[in-house]
């Protein structure tokens, strides 16, 4: 035992000690997910859902996973075979790679010395932050290369579609962090996530509400679930990126999207609601580094992350797909002009030395929140876009005359 | 002739400032989804738990009635087999053993899985012998075990008739002339 904190007690192997257990947790929470994916359509149907195998449906994830492994892997015959191979592991390890910074549980005392020993995260670049950006970036590619890989058209128009919509969303998501890192100065994970601690300091999500909330929308549009979930749009897209994929392949992709889920999830959370803190717990705070309080941290961390994914699920099972041209005005008329302006006011916010008054930027966020609804409220065109409201095509013009 | 007075244009109602701004809808929406997940399910547990059948005169598998004497109430006339649309009906007659009839099946067969389920076999029979019951769940490990014939469609008879009881139970043999009363048929048996 002592043998095994000493060991511990060295960052890089306490590191790869996390990452595995991370990576089984990760995988299961994975399995689960799917299981509880469609406990919860059942239950918001009025229906119960998977019930049959083991105890509540509970092994249903077992065997999901047994189908996927035991059916037959087909390579069509006119696919980009390197591609089509790549693609599915491509989705699925950019959904993983992120999970290498996510801070789980802070600052780890192991002996019990008074001396920090290690940090509770696997790895911590100083720019952790920027390195998520990047990952989430990758993991269009997974969608791109498998839609194109699949060399079918409505596959390839998933791709496209999927790739025009991360464009598009990654803007104002790039400016709302932006924005966490203009008030911080940091763009360490936990350092983000230690900044909304202590004495005088509060959570992201009180200072920018609406920030928060766009982080929010963008992150389904990023995951690519619905509302905003184009790329598999299964009543236009046959199954969109993932038509020609089977077993596997088609297993990996599923859990790329629930593994980029739940990056997505610890993301916002480190970002706007303190990661693994809760104000008034002794035990949660940045100066408690027992190994007690580690577990504890990480199982705060990973109740916010599964409340995250309920209200995925929620939402999901709630909201209809958005039209691809609303999708888009949505973005580059509604969200970045507000992300803008955000911006704008956090500058000067900054320059006055005032990022961190609740009054200030609540204030400011108010503003906002007013403009927008003047804005929205008397304009002619709503935010969701009516087909009723495009205009008139010359030969319509007989049947719509009033 | 549509004149251009007749056509009515119907326009999309004008949204509210609130339907505009899309968010209180989507509250909205979440908020009923939510209630559904608390609700009474609706789901009925098949195997364990059966629904009621909604109608008495469901169509599902066949049955050969027994008389009162427990033979096979069929008299071979080979009427359903010829009014069977789907030509799942395989009979093979024979002279009957018995007095109050000319013919009996020897063999009946009917292919459960080519069966469409329309009932003319028991519309056309003249001695109610082919008849619907409501089972619905019918079910086998090949197509040969599918092949409804004589003893089986009469085991359901069996299992069947208390729930439902024969139709006409009085009619036993076959006349010839189409005309199945109770009066006409023991004239003939007692004429042969």
């Amino acid at each position: 035992m002592d043998w095994l904190i000493e060991q511990l007690k060295d960052q890089l192997v306490f590191s790869v000690v996390l990452s595995l257990v991370v990576f089984a947790a990760i995988m299961t929470a994975v399995a689960y997910c799917i299981y509880f994916e469609r406990k919860i359509s059942a239950w918001m149907q009025d229906r119960v859902g998977p019930n049959r195998v083991g105890p509540l449906g509970l092994l249903q994830p077992m065997a999901d996973g047994a189908k996927f492994l035991l059916k037959e892997d087909i390579i069509p015959a006119f696919v980009d075979k390197p591609l089509f191979v790549l693609a599915p592991a491509f989705a699925l390890i950019m959904g993983l790679a992120g999970f290498a910074i996510l801070p789980w549980g802070g600052m780890v005392d192991l002996d019990g010395d008074g001396v920090v020993d290690v940090m509770c995260q696997v790895a911590d670049p100083g720019v952790g932050l920027l390195y998520l950006l990047a990952v989430g970036g990758m993991a269009v590619y997974g969608v791109v290369v498998g839609g194109w890989a699949n060399n079918n058209k409505f596959a390839f128009l998933a791709a496209m579609r999927a790739t025009a919509q991360m464009l598009s969303y990654e803007i104002p998501m790039a400016l709302v962090i932006l924005l966490v890192v203009m008030t911080t100065g940091q763009l360490g994970l936990d350092d983000i996530a230690r900044s909304q601690m202590g004495e005088g300091n509060l959570w992201h999500v009180c200072h920018h509400p609406v920030a928060f909330f766009i982080m929010l929308v963008t992150l389904f549009a990023e995951t690519n679930r619905t509302p905003f979930d184009m790329a598999e749009a299964e009543q236009e897209l046959i199954g969109g990126y993932h038509t020609e994929y089977s077993a596997l392949k088609f297993g990996l992709f599923f859990l790329g999207e629930y593994a980029h889920m739940i990056i997505g999830s610890g993301f916002v959370i480190v970002l706007f609601l303190g990661g693994w803190h809760l104000p008034w717990v002794s035990f949660l705070q940045p100066e408690a580094t027992s190994v007690w309080a580690m577990l504890a941290k990480m199982s705060v961390f990973a109740t916010k992350i599964a409340a995250f994914l309920f209200l995925f699920m929620w939402v999901r099972w709630t909201l209809p797909r958005f039209r691809f041209d609303q999708l888009m005005r949505l973005s580059w008329k509604g969200l970045l002009p507000v992300c803008l302006m955000l911006f704008a006011y956090v500058t000067v916010l900054l320059y006055l030395g005032r990022q961190t008054d609740l009054m200030w930027t609540l204030g400011g966020n108010g503003v906002l929140i007013l403009l927008v609804l003047i804005v929205a409220g008397t304009m002619g065109v709503p935010v969701s876009g009516r087909q009723g409201n495009l205009s008139t095509l010359p030969w319509e013009g007989a049947v719509r005359a009033r | 002739m549509i004149e251009e007075k007749d056509i009515i244009n119907v326009d999309e109602p004008e949204l509210t400032a609130g339907e505009r701004l899309y968010l209180p809808q989507i509250a909205g929406g979440m908020r009923t989804t939510l209630r559904h997940m608390f609700k009474k399910k609706i789901t009925v547990q098949y195997p364990e738990q059966k629904r009621e059948l909604r109608t008495e005169n469901y169509r599902g598998v066949h049955r050969l009635n027994r008389d009162e004497q427990g033979r096979v109430a069929c008299v071979a006339c080979f009427m359903c087999q010829t009014a069977c649309p789907a030509h799942c009906i395989h009979i093979v007659g024979a002279e009957s053993p018995w007095e109050d009839r000319e013919k009996y099946p020897v063999q009946f067969d009917i292919d459960e899985l080519r069966c469409i389920y329309c009932g003319m076999c028991e519309e056309a029979c003249p001695v109610d012998a082919i008849e619907l019951t409501p089972e619905y769940d019918l079910v086998g490990r090949t197509r040969e075990e599918m092949i409804f014939d004589k003893e089986k469609l009469l085991m359901v008879f069996d299992r069947t008739k208390e729930t439902k009881p024969r139709k006409n139970p009085k009619i036993t043999g076959y006349s010839g002339t189409g005309c199945a009363d109770e009066h006409t048929v023991t004239e003939r048996g007692e004429a042969h």
